[in-house]
């Protein structure tokens, strides 16, 4: 039993502080949340702030490529396995923690206007507070098992948020199935932590690093536990198959489908493999099949984004769509650039998201684009944030996105022409319905009821300064990684360096791409994109087209629009037979077949009594009768010894 | 000595709450189980305590001579799995008790006598180390919950009984028939379990006693296809006697398995244990996929109740420490969980009238605090980490995967399978529109409150500290996993 480690270095406060914050914010609004009302808003940003304030002081007193452990307790331990509460803070979870407690501070101030008038305020901020909380120990722990613990906390306050306006069964019904298809992911997840147990005896991130090392490249177990972990990192990150919860999902409240659903907690799938990168690199095949994955999801979700007319459910599929483009870059072994989409996508899709939310809130609750139209000139602030947010998803220089897709479609050009190709593709697609989104929303004209129209206005500052601060960082995040062509130093790179050392020894070094080639790079990304936003552009704006009603829909554009059907086909493949199967069970098995069985014995038991019942005559000629041949049969086996036949057929050997 | 007294508290209690009446006698069983409960940490903070191992045994244990032939000792102790066990139950008891505050039944002593005559009985299970009797405890705790169905059950009770009566009794009928049988063919001529474990029975007759055993525990647990008489005694009894039921009694199984099953034939054991995991495992998703469509609450329970005894019973015959051990923290977990979903289910039909999940819905509206409690419950079954259930099902689903990983990814999906039916329960009772059927759904009353905080304050406690419940089972744990290898 090793004894509690408190570690006494300067960075032991602020390191517990960071997750404690938010967990004391959800205490207290989940205690007295009713009687504090909307003060419960801003316990809940100040706790948040606070915890930012503690990510920024790690982030400047960590040494460079240095790493720190701090050890609570000891959570549970049996036979040789011990697992402990402790935490491991190095610049991958220092990033991480940057953007959770960072994008989620503006979120929370954003909501204390949001959710202003709804009836759950404070029940909002308590739940809010939470998964800020299990977030929190998701990316700071130091075992898979502390991850574990955030990993599924994650999952019920997503539940819980997405559920939200709890009287509207559909929401629920979306909350729900978020929740179960993690769970199927946790399945995986678990899996891959019994075989970690079963072959290393640890659950450390280190330790299993040095285990697996030990094992060396394509073993067979690390394979297995890389590709268990990554199922689980489906589930989380919406990966084909496990994604239709995602666009459901944004049932929830529009801050949350910022925060969890666009921002951080989608984006743990790719912490994971980032933080479990030496195993990856040393398990080549799941790193392909994680590239495919990535690539088809990328491409899928686009293309079903094309054709969605509501502005939250075109934001989710783009976000599936740009996870699966981090999982790309995993899978090509580029654990940075993965990472480093994950950061400047953090910024510009928690823009849009609360962008979204803001026009949702002026047009009274509107979320269809067919009833919007001509926004621009009503809301003002909200339509130039959107606009440069818009711009930065597209990969617009010099706005953020444009920095990292780069990077990840260099790569892919290097590693595989195809999946360059498709990437390409998908970008340029992301694009198209990115400015389809932002024109059918902010130009031509209001197509809505008057009514709707008379009530527009801008949202309030609490609301507009957080979009206008992440406006300011989808501009200007994209420098901290800048193409070599630019400049010699990648400053994210080199921040995130020691934590991905090891694994770059492992894997063939690619060779330094030619300038010029990188510029043709470029300008092919830029021009595809240019060439889809100027197809948009004519299309909504000079054409002034709206897209069809869901009725007049035929022929593939049908098909697209109804998201393949996916949905309906896991209903008919999973959900009903599962449902008949327990019916069958419980009419076939249970009741006919064991039941019956139990009661036949009881049956058989009291027919017997019956049939002995009537030896029981009650005439003394039959008993003496039956006496008599009693003895008979008694003289017959004295004679013939059949007891001793039958004892020596019990010994016989 | 200590022991004696952990069994004596409440068997004077039973008999003084005969002669008391009304609303007394309900304070009366409160106060006693309390006293009890404080008696059990006493009991813990000594059994703890770095004595000498022979002070520690003299001041729990007790071995008095019965009758001389056949050779039976009054032999009574207490180590880290009688205690957990004892634990439990009396954890539970108080819980139990109080639930019933503010309910009216008919004859009220009786009913928190036989309650308390049951509690007596179920220690005694726990606590013996003489075959003999253990198996008078085992059958002695079968009479008042018998009654307790009987006369304060629901619709159908007099013929549900008789089946959950019958039914269980013949398995107690074949473990007897297996006490005989050890008896024979043991050299000593002794049921005390110390003996017992260092028998030396050949395998060839292991196997036949092996069943005798199994099929007496089978029933009890019970393991599917021998669970036919628990969903109809769950939803027909009396809410208090289905908490007694599934919170403690059905341990009774449990924990035999560990003390008079694997221990003592071992190479029985081996020599089933691939058919006896195999009828777990599938029995667990067998379950499950029945709970997801079930509309009676009550029933969800019990389905969703042999689903997670069904695994534990499969950790456990996987045969390696952290399975047992998982197995033993699990037994406290699931009891907790468990007496916490049926009291829920109990509010609901005693506020609104009805136990079918379609009728019901939008509670959350009248009564958000009760949806709260109602949720933690409901995440502590479906072991979310940090809940008590979280840290047993890891352990019990890594020994499996230790024995088998395919038997353990195939127990695994209880895991979706469980969120599937309790979310779809949750959802349909709880949220949603107020169905026309639940218009008046009364806050909740100072006893159920109280109940319910406790669970969830126990569900959150053994999920964050589980440390001391871990230490106590450790020893034990090895101790059964090496006595149940080949001799």
């Amino acid at each position: 039993m090793t004894e509690t480690v408190i570690q006494t270095s300067n960075l032991f406060m602020p390191t517990i502080l960071i997750p404690l914050l938010p967990l004391l914010g959800f205490i207290i609004n989940g205690l007295f949340g009713k009687k504090l009302g909307h003060a419960s808003g801003w316990i809940a940003t100040t706790m948040l702030l606070a915890s930012f304030a503690c990510s920024l002081f790690l982030f400047f007193n960590l040494p460079a490529g240095g790493s720190e452990t701090v050890v609570l307790s000891n959570w549970f331990y049996f036979k040789d396995i011990f697992i402990p509460f402790a935490f491991l803070i190095d610049p991958l979870t220092i990033t991480m923690l940057l953007v959770v407690t960072g994008i989620g501070s503006l979120i929370h101030l954003y909501s204390i206007g949001y959710m202003h008038d709804d009836e759950g305020f404070s029940r909002f901020f308590t739940y809010l507070n939470l998964f800020v909380f299990f977030m929190l120990i998701l990316v700071m722990g130091n075992n898979y098992l502390m991850m574990f613990i955030g990993w599924e906390g994650v999952g019920l306050c997503s539940y819980l948020l997405i559920g939200f306006w709890f009287k509207n069964q559909a929401y629920n019904d979306a909350a729900k199935k978020a929740f179960i298809m993690n769970r199927i992911g946790d399945l995986g997840f678990l899996v891959g932590m019994f075989m970690m147990l079963f072959h290393f005896k640890t659950l450390n991130y280190d330790q299993v690093a040095i285990g697996a090392l030990n094992l060396g490249i394509g073993n067979i177990t690390i394979v297995g536990i890389t590709l268990a972990l990554f199922i689980g990192a489906m589930g989380k990150s919406a990966q084909l198959p496990l994604y239709t919860w995602l666009p459901d999902a944004m049932a929830g409240p529009t801050p949350v489908s910022a925060l969890i659903h666009a921002a951080t907690m989608v984006t743990a799938g790719i912490y994971m493999i980032a933080r479990s990168n030496i195993l990856y690199s040393l398990a080549p095949h799941t790193l392909d099949v994680i590239l495919i994955v990535g690539t088809a999801t990328s491409i899928f979700a686009a293309i079903i984004g094309l054709l969605q007319n509501d502005i939250k459910k075109v934001l989710a599929y783009s976000t599936v769509s740009q996870l699966g483009l981090m999982f790309a870059a995993l899978g090509m072994g580029a654990f940075e650039s993965g990472m480093f989409h994950v950061v400047t996508h953090a910024f510009f899709k928690a823009l849009l998201f609360l962008g979204a939310g803001s026009v949702i809130h002026a047009l009274s609750g509107e979320q269809d684009m067919r009833r919007m139209g001509g926004l621009g000139k009503y809301i003002k602030i909200t339509f130039a944030t959107f606009l440069i947010g818009t711009v930065a998803i597209s990969g617009i220089p010099p706005f953020a996105g444009f920095f990292s897709k780069d990077e990840i479609l260099a790569t892919a050009f290097e590693h595989n022409k195809i999946i360059w190709g498709l990437l390409s593709f998908s970008s340029m697609l992301t694009a198209f319905y990115m400015f389809r989104l932002l024109y059918l929303t902010f130009s031509t004209s209001f197509r809505g009821t008057d009514e709707v129209k008379h009530h527009i206005h801008e949202s309030p500052i609490v609301m507009t300064l957080p979009l206008m601060i992440l406006a300011v960082c989808s501009i200007v995040v994209g420098f901290i990684g800048l193409p070599p062509v630019l400049s010699h130093t990648h400053s994210f790179k080199t921040y995130l360096s020691s934590v991905f050392a090891q694994s770059k020894t492992i894997m063939p070094a690619g060779h330094e791409m030619s300038h010029s080639m990188e510029w043709i790079l470029i300008g092919t990304a830029v021009g595809l994109a240019l060439v889809s936003i100027a197809f948009a552009y004519n299309k909504y704006v000079m054409q002034k087209q709206t897209p069809v009603e869901d009725e007049q829909l035929s022929g593939l554009s049908k098909v697209v629009a109804n998201k393949f059907y996916i949905d309906e086909i896991y209903n008919a493949v999973f959900v009903k037979p599962v449902m008949l199967l327990s019916d069958l069970f419980l009419v076939i098995i249970d009741k006919l077949i064991i039941d019956l069985l139990v009661h036949a014995v009881a049956f058989i038991t009291s027919q017997v009594g019956r049939l002995l019942r009537l030896f029981q005559s009650g005439h003394v000629g039959f008993y003496m009768f039956a006496m008599v041949i009693g003895m008979i049969v008694l003289l017959v086996a004295q004679v013939f010894d059949v007891l001793g036949f039958f004892e020596s057929l019990y010994t016989h050997k | 000595m200590l022991t004696l007294i952990l069994l004596l508290i409440p068997l004077v209690a039973s008999i003084i709450a005969l002669f008391l009446r009304g609303e007394l006698v309900k304070w009366f069983s409160l106060i006693a189980t309390v006293v009890q409960l404080a008696f059990t940490v006493y009991v813990f903070t000594v059994f703890k305590a770095p004595n000498a191992p022979e002070v520690t045994n003299s001041l729990l244990s007790l071995n008095i001579d019965w009758i001389n032939t056949p050779k039976i000792n009054f032999n009574i102790g207490l180590d880290g799995m009688s205690l957990l066990m004892v634990i439990l139950t009396n954890l539970l008891m108080p819980l139990i008790v109080l639930a019933g505050f503010n309910r009216n039944q008919e004859r009220t002593h009786i009913m928190y006598s036989l309650m308390l005559l049951m509690h007596f009985a179920l220690i005694g299970v726990f606590v013996s180390f003489d075959g003999f009797l253990y198996y008078i405890f085992w059958e002695l705790a079968l009479i008042p919950i018998y009654f307790i169905s009987l006369n304060w059950g629901g619709v159908n009770r007099a013929t549900v009984t008789l089946k959950f009566f019958i039914y269980t009794l013949a398995g107690s009928l074949l473990m007897l028939f297996g006490f005989l049988f050890l008896y024979w063919n043991t050299a000593s001529h002794s049921l005390s379990w110390f003996d017992l474990t260092m028998n030396h029975i050949c395998s060839c007759k292991q196997g036949f006693i092996f069943w005798m055993f199994f099929l007496a525990y089978a029933i009890k647990i019970p393991i599917i296809p021998f669970h036919t008489w628990q969903p109809d005694t769950y939803s027909s009894a009396p809410t208090q006697g289905t908490m007694l039921l599934s919170g403690i009694m059905l341990k009774m199984g449990l924990y035999s398995l560990l003390r008079w099953l694997l221990p003592i034939l071992p190479m029985g054991t081996a020599e089933y244990t691939p058919y006896v995991i195999a009828m777990c495992f599938i029995g667990v998703v067998y379950a499950s996929v029945i709970a997801i469509m079930q509309t009676d609450l009550k029933k969800l329970f019990a389905y969703s109740s042999i689903a997670h005894v069904g695994l534990i019973a499969a950790g456990i015959f996987a045969l390696n420490v952290q399975g047992i051990q998982g197995g033993l923290v699990q037994m406290l977990a699931h009891g907790i969980n468990v007496v916490g979903v049926f009291y829920c289910a109990d509010i609901i039909i005693n506020r609104t009238g009805s136990s079918d999940i379609n009728t019901l819905g939008g509670i959350r509206v009248l009564s958000p605090r009760f949806a709260t409690y109602f949720l933690i419950i409901v995440l502590g079954s479906v072991a979310l980490p940090l809940t008590n259930s979280f840290i047993g099902e890891f352990m019990l689903l890594l020994g499996l995967f230790e024995y088998h990983s395919w038997a353990a990814i195939f127990a695994g999906l209880t895991v979706i399978l469980g969120a599937v039916y309790m979310l779809r329960m949750y959802q349909k009772v709880m949220l949603g529109d107020v169905n026309e059927n639940v218009t008046i759904f009364e806050d909740l009353k100072w006893n159920e409150e109280l109940v319910l905080a406790t669970i969830a304050i126990l569900i959150f406690a053994f999920g964050i500290f589980p440390k001391p419940i871990l230490e106590l089972v450790a020893p034990i744990s090895e101790q059964i996993y090496r006595l149940s290898f080949v001799r």
